[in-house]
């Protein structure tokens, strides 16, 4: 620490930063808890497959959790981003079934561009029409989707009309790791530095810990606000590339209800609900934490049913302990002052 | 009047072109002229003070060189150009800094951050370079000479310590205009001390600083000329050398009292509200005072004197510490807005839109609610009993209004504010209590208003009336009680209440004459 010539600060710096790392920590433990009784009670929970499966499963929730993390931290959230990565699913298989030839990059970027160009208009919407972000994006959960189901119909495109390159991307690895993943810790990764590092990323939290604030401060809020549902929305339209080549059979209602175990991951992995705090990987962490909750339920041959309360649970001890935390921060840095 | 501006260039001399100039600038909200044609010149080297009461628009002009509000008319110069900014980054980027009466920081990012937004040093890669960014706000501390960790998060600071990372952050962005409104407001002496000798540091290396206080020993300590302004104009500008207090507080309040407020004289009855030895920790302290059948008291002070929250702690909407409210010689019980109902107070409440009135209800609806149990039959509500009570009052208070099912958020202020007295005088209440009860109405319907609370106090009403307007307070009140600081600067009777000795009062200054 670079405190000594002020003196006593140093101790409360490392007491308030190391409840602050307890959020991030206390996902790791319940995981390390979870995969241990698990894997006592079934060692095969540790093979490489379902070690695999597992991340597999991760992936697309971690990457759309990692886009709606930014959206939380500016106090807001997006709840079109299940209908959103229907949209891109729906587009890049049709795609993909019409033209076999075009190569993945492409169909990633048609998809990214499909889930930013829906996000910028949730940006839009929320900034200029003075409407609260839970309404607005209510609102465009049931108008993507019904875009979808009137472009759709009944239709589904299958795995056997889908290119076997497009479906093998789901499953084929670089350096014994598997593509979507990769995808995933790049995004989760990125979007992380990105907040951590760079004055926009500061100016997110600012902006969700004090909205009049950052508007005095002469912060950009209307272009950062923007940013972050772009991002939501075209982590969203990547999900539904990597959801399209995983499943291989896409109909109108992809992604249906994604939303809130979105949601559920943000919340869980740590971000405030009420903006200015919390981390992306934290997010990607407990996008992580849930997928292996309702693997080692059925491992564990417990009753499906209970996996909802669990996540139910797990939302409210989030709040809980986020409150918990603030109130004792707030508490011991009010007895430093008294000190001084 | 208006010739006195010319004066500040006796000492243009020495003090150089100016660093910032406010030229005829006028802002209007609405149909409300906030600033008319105000204008000054701020100095490098100077302190510049600028008093005025409570809505002579000093507020606005700070937004103005903030760039949050921009002016209709009249222009802003900064080192002698014309400037107009689009938002308060251009106002930042042209040196001004402000520092308001709230502190306006980032609660969940460290110190270090909230000085460093905007701005972050960065390392090659764009990234934010936290190393040196630490290292600058300890410099900047060490300057200031202060004691705070970079690295704790805003949250739980003292105010105190909030202004100064302020101060902090005007530094880092080398602001050259530093404009601080009521920076003292919530501070103790010793860190009124400690901001005043970094800002008279600070003016001594050529900022300029514009200072907004009503403490008048504040003005004398820190600042060489003051600007006084007096509804929305340009009263003066001159050297405070050159000025009493007296002078000061003369020309701020110096207005003609056109407006007739004909309170009938009563004979007093017995007393209805006794508040005693009210407390509520860091809000107000000790208040005690009396109000009896047929009187008005007004509470008057500052803004933030604590007048609304001793209020709202004797109806029981905020809670107290110590202290006891008595009704009728009955102790009332703390924090139940419903029996201070039962015992016969009604509050009409400041903010109408907020705590006043449900807008999209209708009039008659809206004027029923405090007594909607007592006039339900087998706990249902009929709309012939609600009506019935509501025109009786509404047409008492000539309420110029449509149908009464219209929602009342189609109503004017002015009538707005006699459906919240309908409201609460339908409930028959022995202890009237009116919290800014003009605010934002027009004249006609003030005088309505006024002419309404005198007849209630003649019919035996007490009325406890909270009230920024002077001349309000002088024409109704048959006693003043001046509160500042939260606590009971003075009693005045009728007789001895002036301008002059109400704000003597509540600036905390003695009657010199």
């Amino acid at each position: 620490m670079t405190t000594s010539t002020l003196g006593a600060p140093a101790p409360g710096r490392r007491f308030a930063g190391g409840l602050l790392k307890t959020r991030e920590l206390g996902i790791v433990l319940a995981l390390v808890v979870l995969i241990a009784y698990t894997a006592i009670d079934n060692p095969r929970f540790l093979s490489g497959q379902s070690i695999r499966d597992n991340l597999l499963n991760t992936a697309i929730l971690a990457v759309m959790a990692a886009g709606q993390a930014v959206v939380v931290i500016t106090r807001n959230i997006d709840l079109s981003v299940g209908s959103v990565l229907g949209i891109s699913a729906f587009t890049v298989a049709t795609m993909m079934s019409d033209n076999p030839g075009l190569p993945m990059i492409v169909a990633i970027a048609v998809g990214i561009a499909v889930g930013a160009v829906a996000g910028l208009i949730n940006g839009v919407l929320v900034r200029y029409g003075k409407v609260p972000a839970l309404v607005v994006t209510l609102g465009t959960m049931y108008i993507f989707r019904g875009l979808v189901y009137s472009w759709a119909g009944g239709d589904q495109v299958t795995a056997d009309e889908l290119p076997g390159r497009f479906l093998d991307f789901s499953n084929d690895d670089i350096l014994g790791v598997p593509w979507l993943v990769l995808i995933a810790l790049v995004v989760v990764g990125g979007i992380s530095v990105m907040m951590r590092n760079y004055r926009i990323g500061r100016e997110m939290y600012a902006i969700g810990s004090s909205p009049d604030a950052a508007e005095l401060a002469g912060i950009k809020v209307a272009r950062n606000l923007i940013v972050a549902f772009i991002l939501s929305g075209a982590a969203a339209g990547l999900a539904g590339v990597l959801f399209a080549a995983r499943f291989g059979t896409i109909d109108a209602s992809a992604g249906n209800g994604y939303e809130l175990n979105v949601v559920a991951a943000v919340v869980v992995g740590g971000v405030a609900v009420f903006g200015g705090s919390g981390t992306v990987w934290g997010a990607g962490l407990g996008a992580l934490l849930l997928t292996v909750i309702s693997s080692a339920l059925a491992v564990l041959d417990i009753n499906q049913f209970w996996q909802q309360a669990i996540v139910g649970s797990l939302i409210i001890l989030a709040i809980c302990a986020d409150r918990l935390v603030a109130v004792r921060i707030a508490r011991s840095l009010r007895k430093r002052d008294a000190h001084v | 009047m208006a010739d006195s501006s010319a004066k500040p260039d006796n000492r243009a001399g020495d003090l150089g072109p100016a660093r910032l100039e406010v030229a005829d600038v006028t802002k209007s909200f609405g149909a409300v002229a906030a600033v008319q044609g105000v204008s000054f010149p701020l100095y490098p080297g100077e302190a510049h003070a600028l008093v005025g009461e409570n809505g002579a628009g000093k507020s606005t002009i700070v937004k103005m060189l903030a760039g949050v509000h921009r002016p209709d008319t009249g222009t802003l110069r900064v080192d002698g150009a014309d400037v107009e900014f689009a938002g308060p980054a251009d106002a930042k980027a042209a040196g001004i800094a402000v520092i308001y009466q709230e502190p306006t920081l980032f609660p969940d990012l460290s110190v270090a951050e909230n000085i460093a937004m905007g701005n972050q040093p960065l390392t090659r890669l764009r990234q934010i370079d936290r190393k040196t960014m630490t290292a600058n706000a300890e410099a900047l501390f060490r300057r200031l000479g202060v004691h705070l960790d970079p690295g704790r998060p805003a949250r739980g600071l003292s105010i105190a310590d909030q202004q100064l990372v302020e101060i902090a952050k005007a530094l880092s962005a080398e602001a050259r205009v530093l404009i601080m409104d009521e920076p003292t407001a919530a501070l103790s002496a010793v860190e009124v001390e400690r901001l005043f000798s970094v800002v008279r540091s600070l003016r001594d290396e050529g900022a300029a600083i514009m200072f907004i206080s009503h403490r008048f020993e504040e003005i004398t300590a820190l600042c060489q000329r003051v600007t006084i302004m007096r509804d929305g104009k340009h009263v003066a500008t001159e050297l405070v050398s050159e000025l009493s207090v007296d002078d000061m507080i003369r020309k701020m309040v110096g207005r003609d009292l056109s407006a007739l407020f004909p309170k009938q004289d009563v004979e007093p009855g017995e007393v209805v509200l006794e508040v005693d030895k009210l407390s509520r920790e860091g809000v107000f302290r000790d208040i005690s005072f009396q109000v009896r059948k047929g009187e008005i008291v007004a509470l008057a002070g500052l803004v933030g004197a604590g007048r609304s929250e001793v209020m709202q702690a004797v109806f029981g909407v905020d809670p107290y510490d110590e202290g006891t409210v008595k009704v009728d010689g009955k102790k009332l019980k703390g924090g139940s807005p419903r029996a201070a109902m039962a015992a016969g107070l009604a509050l009409v409440p400041e903010d109408r839109r907020q705590q006043g009135l449900v807008m999209d209800l209708s009039i008659e609806r809206n004027v029923t609610l405090p007594r909607a149990r007592k006039l339900a039959r087998l706990g249902l509500l009929f709309g012939g009993s609600e009506r019935r009570s509501a025109l009786t009052w509404t047409e008492k208070l000539q309420t110029k209004l449509g149908k009464l099912s219209d929602a009342v958020g189609t109503l004017s202020g002015g009538n707005q504010q006699k459906v919240v007295l309908a409201k609460w005088l339908a409930t028959g209440p022995r202890l009237l209590i009116v919290d800014e009860p003009t605010r934002g109405i027009d004249v006609g319907t003030k005088a309505e208003v006024h002419r309404l609370l005198s007849s209630l106090a003649k019919d035996g009403m007490g009325v406890v009336m909270v009230s920024s307007e002077l001349p309000e307070v002088l024409g109704m009140a048959d006693r003043v009680i001046v509160l500042r600081e939260g606590k009971v600067a003075t009693e005045l009777t009728r007789a001895e209440a002036t301008e002059e000795s109400v704000m003597y009062a509540a600036m905390g200054q003695k009657v010199s004459a």
